[in-house]
C-alpha cells in the first residue's frame, strides 16, 4: 500500500464531489434533523412527559448518540456496496486504476479513506444539530465523531470487501435487510441492551454498531459506562479488529478482482 | 529510460483459469519501435496475453519480461511506463473529458502543472479539444475510443497496449483511430495490439502472430505471412447448386489449386485470378457471381486453422 496512491483515489472522489457538494452538505443536515426531531423530540417528549428517564438521561439525550453512530453506519453501508460494484462492473473505473502503478490494495484503502472523510463531515453535522436541540451534555462529545467514524469504517471495511466478491447487486438488499437493519434497531440505539432478553444480548455484543453507540454515548454524556476505561478500550479494540479483518479480506478480494 | 533489447519477451507463456487453458505456451518478442499484433478470433487468448503484458494478470507458467522487468515482482514500475487501451472503455463517466485525463495522469503521480499542458496537447492530438468540458456519456463510440487512447498516452509510455482498438466502431471512426495510431508509430511509439480484423492487422502491424486456441500458429509480417501461405490472388465463386461447389473444388484441387469451401462460396487460390476465371468460363462454368481479389490475412488464417476470423 502506498500513501500517495491511496490519496489519488481520494482525489478522484473529490473531483466528482466538487460538482455535487452543495446538495450533499445540505442533505447531511437533513437526516440527523429528521431523526432527532422524530425520535428525540417527538417520541422523547412523550417519554419525558410521563416522567421517565433512560439510564438517568432524557430520551433525547439517550437516543442522540445512538442515532449518531447508526446514521454513520447507514451512510457507510450504502457507500461500500453499490459504488464499489460500479467501480468493478457498471463503470469499471477500478480497472482503469489497476492499469496504472496503483495496487489493488491502494484502491481498496483509498475508497475507505474517502468514506471516512465523508463520515467525519456527516458526523460533525449530526453533532451540530444534536447540540442545537439540546441533546449534548458534555464537550467530550467531539470524541463521538471519531467513535462514530471508526464504527462505520469497520463496517465499510467488511462490506466493501464483500462487494468485491459479488457479480451482481442482488445480495445488497439482503445485507441491508438482515444485517444493517437489525443492527440499526438492536444495538442499544433506541433502548438499552437490558431491554433485550438475556439470551440475545451476546448477539448485540457482536454488532460493531453497539460498540460504536456505547463509545458515542460515553462521549456525548461525558460519563463512562459501568465498565469504565477498560470498556472503552474493549469497544475500540473490537472495532479495530473488525477493520483489520476487513482490510485483509478486502485487500485479497480487490486483488483477485483486479489482478487475475 | 530506454532499453536496448526487446520491450516484451515471452517464453512458454501460459495462462490457465481453473481447468480452462486460455494461453497455451506461447513465445514472442516485441522490438522497440514496431507495431506488433496478435491476430485471432474471439477466445484465441489475445486478451489474456495482453493482460499479462499489462501486469494486471499473473502468468500461470512460463517466462515474461516487460521493459526488461519481471511483472511478478515489478508490476507497479512496469505499469508506470505502459499505456493501456482496454477492450471495453472504462472511462470515468462521472467526470468530464478533461478531468478524465487529468485524474488518470494523477494516478501516475504526475503534477498538476505538467498535466495542464499535456492534457491540452493530448486533446488536440485526438481532436477532442472542443469537447474538453463535456461529460463522457454523450460522446460517440469513436470519441470515447480516442479519449481512451489519449488517456493511455498521458504518462508518455514506452509501450502502448491496445486490445481490439476499433471493435464496435463505424468505418469512419475506425479510420480516425487508425490515423492516430499510425501517427504514433511514425513518432516511434512501440505498440502491441490485438485484433480480429485482418484489414486492421494489415494496415497497422509491422509484425504479427496468428493465434488460435491459445497457441501461436505462425508469425511474420503481413506480407510474409500472405506469401508463405497463400497465392497472390483469390477467386471467390458463388454457384447455384451445392453439387457444383463440390465438383469445382474437386476439379481445382486436382489441377493443383488450393481451395476452401465455405457455406456460401468457394475460394480458389491462384497467382492470376483473372486468367483462372477466363479459363473456368471457357470450360462452360456458369457461376452466380465471380469476384477476384488480393489474398489477405483472412485467407492466411483460414488456411492455418480451417476457420474464419469472424464467425458468421
Amino acid at each position: 500500500m502506498a500513501t500517495d496512491a491511496v490519496m489519488r483515489v481520494v482525489e478522484r472522489e473529490v473531483l466528482i464531489y466538487r460538482r455535487l457538494w452543495r446538495g450533499v452538505v445540505f442533505s447531511q443536515f437533513v437526516s440527523p434533523s429528521l431523526y432527532l426531531l422524530a425520535m428525540g423530540v417527538g417520541l422523547g417528549g412523550l417519554i419525558s412527559a410521563a416522567g421517565n428517564t433512560v439510564d438517568g438521561l432524557s430520551y433525547l439525550e439517550f437516543v442522540a448518540p445512538g442515532l449518531m453512530a447508526a446514521t454513520a453506519l447507514q451512510t457507510a453501508t450504502g457507500e461500500s456496496m453499490w459504488p464499489v460494484l460500479a467501480g468493478f462492473k457498471w463503470m469499471g473505473f477500478y480497472h482503469g486504476m489497476a492499469a496504472s502503478p496503483m495496487r489493488p490494495t491502494d484502491v481498496y484503502v483509498g475508497n475507505l479513506v474517502w468514506i471516512a472523510i465523508r463520515l467525519t463531515a456527516s458526523s460533525l453535522a449530526f453533532l451540530i444539530v444534536a447540540t442545537l436541540l439540546g441533546a449534548i451534555l458534555s464537550p467530550w462529545a467531539v470524541l463521538a465523531i471519531p467513535a462514530a467514524v471508526l464504527c462505520a469504517v469497520s463496517v465499510a471495511a467488511l462490506l466493501s470487501a464483500f462487494s468485491a466478491t459479488q457479480e451482481t447487486d442482488h445480495s445488497f438488499p439482503l445485507v441491508m435487510r438482515f444485517l444493517t437493519l437489525p443492527m440499526f434497531l438492536f444495538s442499544a440505539t433506541f433502548f438499552p441492551l437490558s431491554q433485550l432478553p438475556a439470551a440475545l444480548r451476546p448477539l448485540a455484543w457482536l454488532s460493531p454498531l453497539w460498540h460504536g453507540v456505547e463509545l458515542c454515548r460515553d462521549a456525548t454524556t461525558g460519563t463512562l459506562s459501568a465498565g469504565g476505561w477498560a470498556a472503552v478500550a474493549g469497544h475500540v479494540g473490537v472495532l479495530m479488529a473488525y477493520t483489520a479483518i476487513g482490510f485483509v479480506w478486502g485487500s485479497r478480494a480487490f486483488t483477485r478482482r483486479l489482478a487475475t | 529510460m530506454k532499453i536496448s533489447g526487446p520491450l516484451v519477451s515471452a517464453r512458454s507463456l501460459s495462462k490457465q483459469f481453473d481447468d480452462f487453458v486460455a494461453v497455451d505456451g506461447i513465445d514472442f518478442e516485441v522490438r522497440p519501435g514496431e507495431v506488433f499484433g496478435f491476430l485471432g478470433p474471439n477466445g484465441a487468448g489475445k486478451s489474456s496475453t495482453m493482460r499479462m503484458i499489462g501486469c494486471v494478470s499473473a502468468a500461470t507458467s512460463g517466462e515474461l519480461r516487460v521493459l526488461g522487468l519481471d511483472p511478478a515482482t515489478e508490476g507497479p514500475s512496469i505499469r508506470a511506463r505502459l499505456g493501456v487501451v482496454p477492450q471495453e472503455d472504462n472511462l470515468d463517466t462521472e467526470l468530464s473529458v478533461v478531468d478524465n485525463l487529468t485524474i488518470y495522469g494523477r494516478y501516475f503521480g504526475l503534477s498538476r502543472s505538467v498535466l495542464r499542458d499535456r492534457v491540452a496537447e493530448l486533446l488536440e492530438f485526438v481532436q477532442l479539444t472542443d469537447r474538453a468540458d463535456s461529460r463522457v456519456d454523450p460522446l460517440s463510440g469513436g470519441m470515447k475510443r480516442r479519449l481512451t487512447i489519449a488517456r493511455a498516452l498521458v504518462n508518455e509510455p514506452d509501450l502502448i497496449l491496445l486490445d481490439e482498438p476499433t471493435t464496435g466502431l463505424d468505418p469512419q471512426a475506425r479510420h480516425l483511430v487508425w490515423e492516430r495510431l499510425y501517427q504514433l508509430k511514425q513518432q516511434g511509439v512501440t505498440q502491441v495490439l490485438t485484433t480480429h480484423y485482418m484489414d486492421e492487422a494489415e494496415r497497422l502491424c509491422d509484425r504479427l502472430v496468428v493465434m488460435d486456441n491459445g497457441r501461436i500458429v505462425d508469425e511474420g509480417s503481413p506480407a510474409a505471412l500472405i506469401e508463405r501461405h497463400v497465392t497472390r490472388e483469390v477467386v471467390e465463386l458463388r454457384l447455384s447448386e451445392a453439387a457444383e461447389n463440390e465438383a469445382i473444388v474437386a476439379t481445382m484441387a486436382s489441377a493443383g489449386h488450393r481451395t476452401e469451401s465455405l457455406t456460401d462460396r468457394v475460394l480458389i487460390y491462384a497467382d492470376d485470378g483473372d486468367a483462372l476465371v477466363a479459363h473456368l468460363l471457357a470450360e462452360g462454368l456458369h457461376p452466380v457471381s465471380v469476384f477476384v481479389r488480393r489474398s489477405t490475412l483472412e485467407d492466411v488464417f483460414l488456411i492455418l486453422t480451417g476457420r474464419t476470423l469472424i464467425e458468421y
